[in-house]
């Protein structure tokens, strides 16, 4: 192992992070937003609305993220006189924002689905109990439904937040320079991809290692007798 | 009932209809301050429907509620049944009405302390250091100023029932409605709750109270109400009915329940 071209992959990887990390978090951010919005969809009493969010799931769900990449950055391309028309060809132009665009999407409809196990989750007689003291509306929701809702699911949340990180490794795909992208350039001007993908991979398991802290923490944080439940038994 | 105020609820010809399931056929009763009801019957009579229909937490088909003398507005919906006329005021009566659920429903994201000043802060609007202390009082009082910090999760059936019990009474409820709040408690644990109601009624509180404890029900009642399919069967003194009713079911039902 030549330790010297390590540490100097290393040093040129390390230059993708702020990329990576952007897109993971950007697109985490937004795609919870819209995850919720969605979740929101699915229980609400107008079911066409639902029907609309259950069908953003499917197929966002059940179709590769590279696939989705693909379609939104190559794919509409083929629309360009349409797209800019309508004052739109700046965005599905640039790498970014279609890369941006198409990890939303997917996670939203994988957070759609924890937000709603989340909500589903609540127990009946925690909201009954709210109810008979006279809660009601956003309090009920803001006070009783979301923070319970969030106990449940943020185990699953953590998971995705996770899956999301190293999603951002398939934007190389579309001539984007975060971790994966300087990899395969540095491949390819000094044809050792073993050195190259194994400090990749190490930077991929860093971030995630310290993600990983943050979610437990979180979930000490959110619910400190659950997370006390999970560990060894203890008597109290 | 003194100076003549009106009575902490009044129920008239109450209906109410699960699908093809009568299960209350016209019910009519009233609570005066400081009175101690206990209502009693087969599981089916309707009794924690009947309870559940005080506080709107189902919505009788027929007759009228009135929390203090104010009656629940309720309107005809589309398609059968009723709904609130207007939801604000089911939320403000709600607020006269302490109720305790049979399986004690606390909040799980909130430590026992939370869970009791809770309403008192959120719905009620006070001062978070005002309710914080009569909290501590309240939750000495039932016995559990130790778990004050604890999640639901982490302490017993019994010590979950009795801080349900302080968190009803620090809405500084004008009534109490208890739903068989020893019936999903095992057994040894069901004395350290009846404690603290008995506690309540001495206290001269009004209560309405639905329970299988026959025993503890004649003591602490000053008034039984034995339900039967969805109508009143029995009423009067808790010597009467859970001793000498009248109604013959109301007799083999008390003689079942003092043979388990």
């Amino acid at each position: 192992m030549d330790f010297t071209f390590l540490g100097e992959s290393f040093l040129r990887l390390i230059g993708g992070v702020p990329l990576t990390l952007q897109l993971a978090f950007s697109s985490i951010a937004l795609g919870l937003c819209l995850a919720i919005l969605l979740a929101l969809m699915m229980q609400s009493w107008f079911r066409p609305l639902g029907w609309l969010a259950d069908g953003f799931v499917f197929v966002f769900r059940g179709t590769p993220l590279l696939v989705q990449i693909f379609l939104i950055y190559y794919g509409l391309g083929q629309f360009r006189p349409a797209l800019d028309e309508m004052g739109i060809w700046w965005f599905f132009r640039s790498p970014y924002y279609c890369a941006l665009l198409a990890l939303t999407l997917n996670t939203a409809a994988y957070g759609a689905e924890i937000v709603r196990g989340g909500l589903q989750s609540v127990p009946a007689g925690q909201i009954e109990a709210a109810r008979a003291f006279g809660m009601s509306g956003l309090t009920l929701y803001r006070r009783i439904v979301a923070p319970i809702a969030l106990r449940q699911a943020l185990p699953a949340y953590g998971n995705e937040v996770i899956l999301m990180i190293k999603a951002t490794s398939l934007v190389s795909t579309i001539t984007l320079m975060e971790v994966t992208g300087l990899a395969h350039k540095l491949i390819s001007e000094t044809f050792r991809s073993f050195e190259v993908f194994f400090v990749a991979g190490a930077i991929y398991l860093a971030i995630n290692f310290a993600v990983t802290r943050l979610i437990e923490l979180a979930e000490h944080r959110i619910a400190p007798d659950l997370a006390q439940a999970n560990r060894p038994a203890e008597v109290h | 009932m003194i100076n003549g105020a009106q009575p902490a609820v009044t129920v008239e010809d109450l209906t109410k209809r699960f699908g093809p399931l009568e299960v209350l056929k016209g019910v009519t009763l009233t609570a005066h301050d400081g009175e101690v009801i206990a209502i009693v019957g087969s599981s089916g009579s309707g009794k924690s429907t009947l309870l559940r229909c005080i506080n709107m937490l189902e919505i009788p088909d027929g007759g009228t509620v009135s929390i203090a003398g104010e009656e629940i507005r309720l309107r005809e919906k589309r398609g059968g049944g009723r709904e609130p006329a207007e939801p604000a005021q089911i939320d403000r009566l709600r607020q006269k009405l302490g109720m305790v659920f049979q399986s004690f429903n606390l909040w799980s994201h909130l430590t026992v302390l939370e869970n009791v000043i809770e309403a008192p802060v959120h719905v009620q609007g006070r001062p978070k250091a005002e309710a914080t202390e009569e909290a501590l009082a309240l939750l000495d009082k039932v016995g559990l100023a130790d778990k004050r910090n604890h999640y639901p999760s982490q302490i017993s059936g019994g010590q979950a029932q009795r801080a349900a019990i302080a968190r009803a009474l620090a809405m500084r409820p004008q009534l109490m409605l208890f739903d068989e709040p020893t019936s999903s408690l095992d057994p040894e644990l069901v004395g350290d709750v009846l404690r603290v109601i008995r506690t309540l009624a001495e206290e001269g509180r009004t209560m309405m109270l639905v329970t299988h404890e026959m025993a503890f029900a004649r003591e602490v009642a000053n008034r039984g109400i034995f339900l039967h399919q969805g109508r009143v069967e029995e009423e009067g003194p808790p010597a009467q009915v859970f001793g000498q009713p009248r109604s013959e079911r109301c007799r083999q039902f008390i003689s079942s329940q003092l043979r388990s």
